[in-house]
């Protein structure tokens, strides 16, 4: 395998090169080179260049914080959020147990039984906040995209015991039933046009 | 010694105390403000409208932090140190005028803006801002801390070095004007400002004044990168900002005495009263104090020497030989 183009960290091919004099040995270079410094007036430059960034209007890069809010990601993973099913409305999760078994921080607790239909439903499902690394494992490893990252990065507590509690990633009823519910676009979504992508399966071959 | 004159001369120090500390404190804000706004970026907002109210949410902050005295330090100098800094910086003031006379409206009471007329006022101004840097030396040498006492060091290299290009620079504009009063150097200047004439000594003296206040391109004492805060990195609370309202108070001292001395001080500019002309040099050179510290970066301690040394102490004696020459 041919290495080169891993190997060129010269991602741009107009890279520029400061070309750096050599130091003058001789005194007379040296003194050369204090006139030639002393008179250039690079500092004014310098001053220049500050007070035109001064008197510009709105070229401010702050971000007021907590007033405006730079763009998540739909990449990123903040809080999990758990999906509920667009048909029926009841959580996705089928309490396979993949992601307690994934989670490499063993924060995610899953207790099943045994429903009335014989399904498997789910008794009870915590993250300890406090220890997720926010991997992402799980959500890559469930079979349902049931378990997902949100863009949800503010979750801060004086309260270790609020770190555990799952109750609220589950998407609200209210949320759900105004079909706000978004999907999941990370990996193993469905993508945009996926129903252009569905052809018969055909019956006999 | 006349009662009235007493109780005058106690007011006017108190007038000129609370309102240098008041303005060092609000030159902080402007401080911070233009060098966000020159650094693209918005400064303290919070506060306040724009942030105004920022500078007494860090009094508050200030005055009730925990006064900390670390383990083996010497205790009496170092609490002393911070307050030499103020006072030091706060005593120069004394014998410069800010305003021209004035009488108060309604009365015939005729005030003149400066505490103690001295006839030698700008020896006093500068004997005494040269004071001032007991304050970083023994603070460093107190501290019990190597960074501190690294401070301490530069201190001595560069105060103590750059008041002799400050006198030197000051005694080529004294031989023309011929007397060590600041108000007789500025009713000299009504008609040309010194500065025309001297304009390298106007230029030496910045330089000089840039390094007695420490501020940017020469601010070894307190160097972040190099030494956390120097002589001030074990104190905290409000004997921190005694240091802080004595460097700003030396900023507005250094910036009176060179309007005064070189740029014309207040004397009437066509139309303009004197008193808004020497608040405008004042707030300009303070601005440029504030530009450069966003726009240069900073010196080497060995750079600083060189350039006291072997550039401006010549250029301020051969300065000094040609403005004898040409008074003969």
């Amino acid at each position: 395998m041919d290495f080169t183009n891993y190997n060129n960290r010269n991602v741009s091919s107009d890279y520029k090169y400061i070309e750096i004099d050599e130091t003058p040995i001789l005194w007379q270079d040296r003194l050369k080179r204090v006139i030639s410094r002393t008179l250039k007036g690079e500092l004014f430059v310098g001053l220049w260049v500050v007070f035109r960034e001064m008197i510009t209007r709105g070229n401010s890069h702050t971000i007021m914080y907590p007033l405006e809010k730079l763009p998540v990601s739909p990449r990123y993973r903040a809080l999990h959020e758990i999906k509920r099913l667009v048909e029926s409305g009841n959580q996705a999760c089928i309490g396979c147990g993949l992601c307690e078994k994934i989670c490499i921080s063993d924060c995610i607790q899953i207790d099943t039984k045994y429903g009335n239909k014989g399904r498997r439903t789910v008794r009870g499902y915590t993250i300890n906040l406090g220890r997720c690394i926010y991997c992402g494992y799980c959500a890559e490893v469930c079979p349902e995209l049931a378990i997902t990252h949100g863009q949800d990065y503010e979750n801060i507590s004086e309260q270790r015991a609020h770190f555990t509690s799952m109750a609220e990633l589950v998407t609200p009823m209210d949320i759900f039933k105004s079909g706000k519910q978004v999907p999941y676009p990370g990996f193993g979504a469905l993508s945009d046009n996926a129903d252009d992508n569905v052809k018969k399966t055909p019956l006999a071959y | 010694m006349e009662s009235s004159y007493i109780i005058e001369t106690i007011i006017k120090i108190i007038v000129i105390l609370t309102v240098f500390s008041a303005l060092a404190g609000f030159t902080t804000y402007i401080e911070r403000k233009i060098l966000a706004f020159m650094q693209r970026r918005l400064g303290p907002m919070h506060v306040g409208p724009f942030g105004v109210l920022q500078v007494l949410a860090d009094g508050i902050k200030l005055f009730t932090k925990e006064d900390i005295v670390p383990q083996n330090a010497v205790k009496p100098i170092f609490l002393i140190a911070p307050v030499i800094a103020a006072s030091s910086a706060f005593i120069a003031m004394s014998a410069v005028p800010f305003f021209p006379e004035f009488t108060i409206p309604f009365t015939d009471y005729t005030v003149r803006p400066i505490v103690a007329d001295v006839n030698v006022g700008i020896l006093f101004v500068l004997g005494v801002m040269a004071t001032g840097m007991y304050a970083p030396l023994l603070a460093g040498m107190a501290s019990n801390n190597k960074w501190a006492l690294l401070g301490a060091a530069r201190t001595v290299i560069q105060l103590l070095s750059f008041e002799i290009i400050s006198g030197l620079a000051l005694i080529a504009p004294l031989m023309i004007v011929g007397s060590l009063s600041l108000i007789d150097i500025n009713n000299y200047q009504e008609g040309y400002w010194i500065v025309v004439f001297q304009p390298v000594a106007f230029i030496l003296y910045m330089i000089a004044g840039f390094a007695e206040t420490n501020r940017t391109p020469f601010d070894l004492l307190e160097h972040e990168a190099e030494i956390i805060t120097g002589f001030a990195t074990e104190y905290s609370g409000i004997r921190w900002g005694l240091f802080a309202i004595g460097e700003y108070a030396n900023m507005f001292t250094v910036a009176f005495v060179a309007s005064l001395v070189f740029l014309g001080g207040f004397n009437s500019f066509f139309f303009i009263p004197g008193a808004i002309m020497i608040m405008l040099k004042v707030s300009a050179l303070i601005f440029f104090f504030l530009w450069t510290r966003a726009a240069w970066p900073h010196v080497r301690p060995d750079q600083l020497m060189w350039l006291c040394w072997k550039v401006l102490m010549p250029l301020g004696l051969i300065n000094i030989l040609i403005t004898g020459l040409v008074l003969i």
